[in-house]
């Protein structure tokens, strides 16, 4: 397997889609190309970062309108049902 | 403490705190998402908003066959993407299938020197991290943020979207090389660059 065939099937492998013939192919050109390995890596470290990242605070204010709103909904929903 | 899907049972029994539990464990996720996919403050409220008032009304279609936040991450994608239509700011489908022709290689090779949880303490790395995605072009940006940051499954973000599963898995290949090449350049070790020439791409190495 060349570097670039393993750039194009960098998704599959990243997401654990890959079939495992072609994943033992993958894992031996990672054993051997340093450039491959940290590039690899470096992709888990992106996806990680960016999923994890700490979510944004909600402004209080909007807070209160939110649970405002659902807690409103909640009760006209109920009402609905009890007719 | 209850998982989510205990939460949803309760809730589905009539107890609103169950309810505001799933709420308040989720919201700041939901609306990240939407402020990314957004771009924009009110928008991204107003969407948050409609989205866990549409779960609350689809609560009894939740199956539990995928998770809580997945079943959410999904819901607030479907509104954004329609303010998004709305305001004419989707891209346009494309009528041939993408390829991987021309695939950038990667060109800023090297370890980062903390990973993702040391960096995730700091102040900085939130901007870079919008900064990074603000330079995706649209077409990109969405597929990753519906795909890697929503998690949703490849053909959830095609329908989504209107692409083939194909296109979405072109698209979400460039946009995480994209990305990784741009946060590399923020986060990795450039004394332990491996330079790009060494990562020549013809030879065989296995």
């Amino acid at each position: 397997m060349k570097c670039e065939e393993l750039l194009a099937i960098l998704n599959e492998y990243v997401d654990g889609e890959i079939d495992p013939g072609v994943c033992e192919e993958y894992r031996e050109h990672l054993d051997n190309c340093d450039p491959c390995q940290v590039v690899v890596d470096n992709i888990r470290k992106t996806i990680e970062l960016c999923r994890a990242c700490e979510p944004f605070e909600l402004r209080p204010a909007f807070k209160t309108k939110l649970d405002a709103a659902l807690r409103e909904r909640w009760r006209t929903r109920r009402d609905c049902r009890q007719r | 403490m209850p998982d989510d899907g205990r939460l949803v049972e309760r809730a589905l029994h009539g107890e609103l705190e169950a309810f505001e539990e799933l709420v308040r464990r989720h919201e700041r996720q939901v609306l990240a998402l939407a402020r990314r996919m957004l771009r924009n403050e009110a928008d991204a409220e107003d969407v948050t908003q409609e989205a866990f008032a549409s779960a609350l009304d689809h609560l009894e279609k939740f199956r539990g066959e995928t998770s809580f936040r997945s079943w959410l991450m999904t819901i607030v994608s479907h509104a954004a993407l329609k303010v998004l239509r709305k305001k004419n700011s989707l891209p346009t489908v494309p009528l041939d299938e993408e390829s991987l022709d021309g695939l950038p290689r990667p060109e800023f090779i090297a370890d980062w020197r903390e990973g993702p949880t040391s960096l995730l303490e700091r102040k900085e790395t939130m901007r870079h991290i919008q900064e990074a995605l603000d330079e995706l072009s649209e077409n990109y940006r969405l597929v990753f943020l519906l795909r890697d940051v929503g998690e949703l499954s490849i053909r959830e973000t095609a329908g989504l979207l209107g692409l083939t599963e194909n296109n979405v898995k072109v698209r979400l290949l460039r946009a995480r090389l994209a990305l990784r090449e741009k946060l590399t350049r923020v986060f990795g070790d450039s004394t332990a660059r491996i330079a790009p020439h060494a990562h020549g791409g013809t030879e065989e190495t296995a």
